[in-house]
């Protein structure tokens, strides 16, 4: 199994590196859930809260585009970013290694 | 005054399923629900989708559970007020509480049992500068009474389906309306995209895409929107009403200020009986927290029905409790 990092800036504009293994199906929204940064994702990961909404400062096109479920709750957003993703829609994997996302909620 | 044994917090399947189980004890609820509709979270936002962890059902719809769980509580006939948020509640002196809505509906309750999952569905807002001055001075999140808008100008702001339905009915009942949306497509419902788009072109209505609301102005009332398009240029639209539908996100609300112990916006309980730290107020479901909580239906189910026998003991404190089995003796007899 391999590490990836994820450089997360919370709530309050701190960044860190989380470190997430490959290969157990996670999302980023449970892997930073899991690491205690305080998102709701109150649907639990199906695409329909959107309160686990990121914007990918870096490394946007290097992650594999939303599916219409995705796209659909951004389109609904009163406020987006240009690289708004939906972090449980983002599978941990190694195309998401260095990534820098800011949590928005 | 609406009289009860239990004011239930919250009409999600937790709080329905509490009157069952309260039903039991031959004990009373009403239910207060912000939304106008129950069901909670399983009827807002996920209506439509399976859940596989209900015991005895391998796979059952979110709304079907949800039906279900109204039908299995009919017999306990348990009171409704809906499209109400409770803001607060007092304590009598003989241990009941008055508890009281945004509406002012008061509800003389021996207990309180806060079954309100992620808390209230409140209006994802714009972020406009000027958007809370002109709230209910034009700006409307929710369509309570669509005929309010016949003859007027209405300029509806969102992407998703209830702004793409609105945008169809209140043009239908003779509203003016602009429909406003930041993409250049809409995702989802592609009838009712196609709908919006051949009243456009009838000029029955004006589609605005790639633009976002920028500015709100009026004396004391709504009565022009600026439209800033993709390249910037902004337009000025003459307009009665603003109304965003940009959905609904969970918001704690009025609970953090009941003085109820919180970590990280849950409410602390014991296991024994799912009560807070306000004696007569018990938390069930997604709400409360203790250690090893898992926020799932089933784990809510079995809260409820501790939860009811707590209820019991505080109420009738020298009265013992029976459990009867639904199986021996039916629910005709509760």
């Amino acid at each position: 199994m391999d590490l990836i990092t994820v450089n997360v800036i919370d709530f309050d504009g701190s960044l860190k590196p989380l470190e997430v293994p490959t290969g157990i199906n996670l999302s980023l929204m449970e892997a930073m859930k899991a690491s205690g940064y305080e998102i709701e994702a109150s649907c639990g990961g199906m695409a329909l809260c959107a309160t686990c909404h990121v914007d990918v400062i870096v490394g946007h096109d290097q992650l594999s585009a939303p599916n219409d479920a995705e796209l659909e709750m951004l389109d609904m957003l009163p406020v987006l970013k240009p690289n708004s993703r939906l972090s449980c829609q983002i599978r941990i994997n190694d195309e998401v290694d260095g990534i820098t996302v800011q949590i928005l909620g | 005054m609406i009289e009860t044994d239990i004011c239930i917090v919250g009409a999600g399947p937790v709080g329905l399923f509490a009157v069952f189980e309260a039903g039991l004890l031959k004990l009373r609820c009403h239910i207060v629900d912000v939304l106008p509709q129950i069901g909670g979270q399983l009827a807002e936002i996920y209506p439509k989708k399976p859940i596989y962890d209900i015991p005895g059902y391998p796979s059952v719809l979110a709304h079907e559970l949800i039906d279900n769980l109204e039908k299995q509580i009919e017999p306990f006939k348990p009171g409704y007020t809906l499209g109400e948020r409770i803001e607060s509640f007092t304590k009598l002196d003989d241990g009941s509480f008055i508890v009281m809505t945004s509406d002012q509906t008061e509800i003389h309750a021996k207990t309180i049992a806060i079954a309100a999952g992620l808390g209230c569905f409140e209006p994802r807002k714009p972020e406009l500068e000027n958007l809370a001055t002109y709230e209910n001075k034009g700006v409307h999140y929710f369509i309570k009474d669509p005929n309010l808008y016949t003859g007027k100008k209405v300029l509806i702001a969102g992407g998703g389906d209830s702004a793409l339905d609105w945008a169809i009915h209140l043009c239908s009942l003779g509203s003016e309306v602009i429909l406003v949306h930041r993409g250049s497509s809409f995702r989802g419902a592609p009838d009712s995209a196609h709908k919006v788009q051949v009243l456009h072109d009838q000029k029955k209505l004006t589609l605005l895409l790639n633009s976002q609301v920028s500015a709100l102005s009026g004396e004391g009332h709504i009565q022009s929107i600026t439209v800033d398009d993709a390249s910037g240029i902004k337009t000025e639209y003459a307009a009665d009403y603003f109304i965003p539908l940009f959905g609904l996100s969970p918001k704690l609300g009025p609970i953090e200020n009941w003085k109820l112990s919180l970590e990280k916006n849950a409410i602390t309980v014991n296991t024994h009986d799912f009560a807070t730290d306000i004696p007569g107020v018990f938390a069930i479901g997604d709400i409360n927290t203790y250690p090893g909580k898992l926020k799932l239906i089933l784990c809510g189910f079995h809260e409820a029905a501790l939860m009811a026998h707590g209820a019991y003991k505080y109420i009738y404190p020298d009265k013992r409790v029976n459990l009867k089995y639904t199986t021996v003796n039916g629910i005709e007899s509760f």
